[in-house]
């Protein structure tokens, strides 16, 4: 069989994430098991390989792997060789040798993930590539909304904030947009990427139509990325973009990947109202990615290899 | 005083029999029998017309073209201190590979080429070791950290050709002032990488559609026009010579006309990379596709190549800029910007600009023969008289670029696995035999009337 893995969104097709996620519905049905294990993955290693900070995908990425009953080795780049100047292609070459089934990397650069399916034969899944993807989050996001509505077909659907700095804006357009949701990103005009409309969305520079969106779906603005001002200050920001229970209409859904800045992009009002789905995309997490393991590891292909 | 560099090569004793000699500034786009009789170019016969020399060899130009020696004003060739990606012995290989007959190479080593003593070795390391002569730019301000000036009298006396700081701009406009009012003491031709820092920041590739979706940080295209004119107006100002490296978009175009037009002594250079390819090859995130300036759009791209045909911009550049394999393979973000040029100049800009009818042969042979002439040195010619400075190519031949690896130190060519047609099969510099196909070899020897 050959090397398959999960790079980008672009990598798998309508049918494919309709598929991964039916898996995932029957995988939540195991995490309300007591004993919340299968065996689909016994005697096979999971290399998780973080080189940025993460708490909930490195965390429900080991948990997913550990629940199909892999053996489960997780790196970080704090401590590791990676540290002693390691290049990223010796890591993978060090790791192959430990016979890996799949690679979960996340890297805060674009490509990394490609690069590795290219230098091993593990599937690679890839965990976050600097700004350009996250596509386990934007399936988990995709899984969270089918939940609350049924579909996706002509939903319309809301990003709001910092858009240049988040890879999770890009794979989820191309997911929202692949299950067939029309999507509008709106945002300080310094954090909206020039020519971010080829990815199939529209462009609006304020929040005043944000009536017409079904689902509000709040980046995190992400600090630790930004090295110069991209906007005057943090309450500038909040008093333009900001989204508080106010600011939502009733029926709209509230959706953010975390972890929030809570009072910058979100209110305490706006995360804690009923129309928050944000417990259950970190609910979803373990499942999906259960479903991606098991799709790529022991499924019949659903996604397509990577050239 | 010499300023171009190579090593001593036996003087060329040749007669090329029936090849298509195209020389646009001679005027000659025919068949021609080409006699070489001690490194210089003796006689032009028609085919079949000049008798067998009683010394030396003869070749069948049959089905072939001789061009006047191609020329590159921009390449890097690493030495002093970076020989594990270029060193003088290897990139004037890859020259000559490519039919080059002279380069000038650049000042952004390291040590950086800032002291007449650092060039000084360089010109006697180029006069051992070089296939092809060499010529240097020394930087324009010390460690090319833009802040204090060079000793550019010093520097031109122990034999640079010019100044740049390329690879990098000179950002304050209050130093390039100064700069282009010494000029009038030392001479010398002012060449310029543009660039304004406050707007390419931490760009690793053109801004636009594709670096939206790839979630890459972008270089604007007004980062570089915007210096182009602004370096135009202070150059006009104190009506000095200086001259605009790797123009690479649009915008850049309009901002050189321009100057061009308001009559400042300024002349451009464009790449073969950013006249054949765009920012869309960078979706495989292939570092080769990493160079500064950036592939940019298909508009930029044709802006370029119509700049290239009308003369706006004077010549082709290669910015031949090796880098090691462990530096490439890495994540694009982190990979150091450059692609190697030489060995494939001439092909893909046959392939992909004459081939497909964008520009005329005869221009492109012109513009790919200019660039050194901008710097003051003698521009090929085929006649009688000249040095024999041409090269051989099978305009027939089509191969695929390092399928057979390559004569430069570094693979890192942003047409590497293409297949191109053109194939250079002789080079003659400075009327030394600098490149020779192997087939041409086997073929001479065959040949009968071929003196060994």
């Amino acid at each position: 069989m050959s090397a398959r893995h999960l790079i980008s969104i672009e990598d798998i097709d309508r049918a494919g994430i309709e598929r991964i996620l039916d898996r995932a519905e029957s995988f939540a049905e195991v995490s309300g098991r007591e004993i919340k294990k299968v065996p689909a993955l016994r005697g096979r290693t999971v290399v998780n390989l973080f080189y940025e900070a993460s708490t909930r995908t490195s965390s429900s990425f080991e948990l997913a792997a550990k629940r199909l009953s892999a053996d489960v080795v997780s790196i970080r780049s704090a401590g590791s060789s990676v540290d002693k100047g390691e290049s990223l292609k010796d890591t993978i070459q060090t790791l192959s040798a430990y016979d890996p089934a799949a690679i979960v990397i996340r890297s805060p650069h674009v490509g990394a993930a490609r690069l590795v399916a290219g230098w091993c034969d593990a599937a690679v899944i890839n965990a976050g590539d600097g700004k350009h993807e996250h596509p386990t989050q934007a399936l988990l996001d995709v899984y969270t909304l089918r939940g609350a509505l049924g579909s996706l077909d002509g939903v319309s659907i809301w990003i709001v904030g910092d858009v240049l700095h988040s890879r999770v804006a890009r794979s989820n357009i191309l997911a929202f947009k692949r299950m067939g949701a029309d999507v509008t990103v709106t945002g300080p005009p310094t954090l909206i990427p020039r020519g971010i409309e080829e990815l199939g969305c529209a462009v609006q520079p304020t929040i005043e139509r944000l009536g017409e969106a079904d689902v509000v779906y709040v980046l995190r603005m992400q600090h630790e990325r930004m090295h110069e001002s991209f906007i005057p200050s943090l309450r500038e920001y909040a008093a333009r973009y900001q989204i508080s229970a106010a600011r939502l209409a009733p029926r709209q859904l509230l959706m953010h990947p975390g972890p929030v800045n809570r009072g910058i992009e979100l209110s305490a009002d706006a995360i804690d109202s009923p129309q928050a789905l944000i417990g259950e995309q970190v609910k979803a997490g373990v499942a999906v990615r259960m479903a991606v393991l098991y799709e790529l590891l022991v499924g019949t292909p659903v996604l397509a290899a990577v050239a | 005083m010499a300023r171009l560099f190579r090593r001593p090569l036996p003087p060329a004793e040749l007669l090329i029999r029936g090849v298509h000699v195209l020389d646009p500034r001679a005027d000659i786009d025919e068949a021609r029998d080409v006699l070489i009789r001690r490194g210089f170019i003796a006689e032009l016969g028609a085919p079949g017309s000049l008798p067998v020399p009683d010394r030396g060899e003869v070749l069948d130009g049959s089905g072939r073209h001789a061009f006047p020696g191609l020329v590159d004003p921009h390449v890097h060739l690493r030495t002093p201190g970076q020989e594990y990606k270029e060193n003088l012995e290897t990139g004037t290989a890859a020259a000559a590979a490519g039919g080059f007959c002279a380069l000038i190479a650049m000042p952004n080593t390291a040590p950086v080429v800032d002291e007449a003593s650092v060039l000084s070795s360089l010109c006697d390391a180029a006069a051992r070791e070089a296939h092809v002569p060499v010529g240097f730019l020394a930087s324009i301000t010390r460690g090319l950290a833009g802040e204090e000036l060079t000793e550019m009298a010093a520097l031109r006396d122990a034999g640079a050709l010019g100044f740049t700081d390329d690879g990098r701009p000179v950002a304050s406009a209050g130093m390039l002032r100064k700069a282009l009012q010494y000029q009038r003491l030392c001479g010398g031709v002012i060449a310029l990488h543009e660039e304004d820092p406050a707007l390419s920041a931490n760009g690793v590739m053109h801004e636009g559609a594709v670096s939206a979706r790839l979630g890459l940080t972008g270089i604007p295209s007004i980062s570089e026009s915007t210096m182009i004119a602004r370096d135009a107006a202070i150059a006009g100002y104190e009506d000095a010579r200086v001259h605009f490296q790797h123009l690479s978009c649009i915008e850049s175009v309009a901002a050189l006309a321009a100057a061009k037009q308001a009559g400042g002594r300024v002349s451009g250079e464009a790449c073969p990379h950013h006249l054949t390819l765009t920012d869309d090859v960078v979706r495989t995130l292939d570092s080769r596709f990493k160079m500064n300036p950036p592939l940019r759009s298909e508009e930029d791209r044709r802006a370029l190549v119509e700049a290239l045909r009308s003369g706006v911009i004077d010549c082709v550049a290669t910015d031949h800029a090796p880098h090691a394999r462990h530096e490439k393979e890495v994540p694009f973000e982190q990979a150091p910007m450059g692609t190697t040029g030489l060995e494939t100049a001439f092909a893909a800009l046959y392939t992909e600009l004459v081939l497909t009818g964008e520009i005329e042969l005869g221009i492109l042979i012109e513009r790919m023969t200019a660039g050194t002439a901008l710097y003051g040195l003698a521009t090929p010619r085929i006649a009688p008289g000249e040095p024999a400075n041409l090269c051989m190519v099978d305009l027939g031949a089509r191969w695929e670029v390092g399928a057979n690896g390559y004569a430069s130190r570094s693979e890192n060519c942003c047409f590497h696995g293409r297949a191109l047609q053109g194939r250079v099969v002789l080079t003659l510099a400075d009327g030394g035999v600098a490149f020779r196909a192997r087939m041409l070899a086997e073929a001479a020897a065959q040949a009968p009337g071929a003196i060994a």
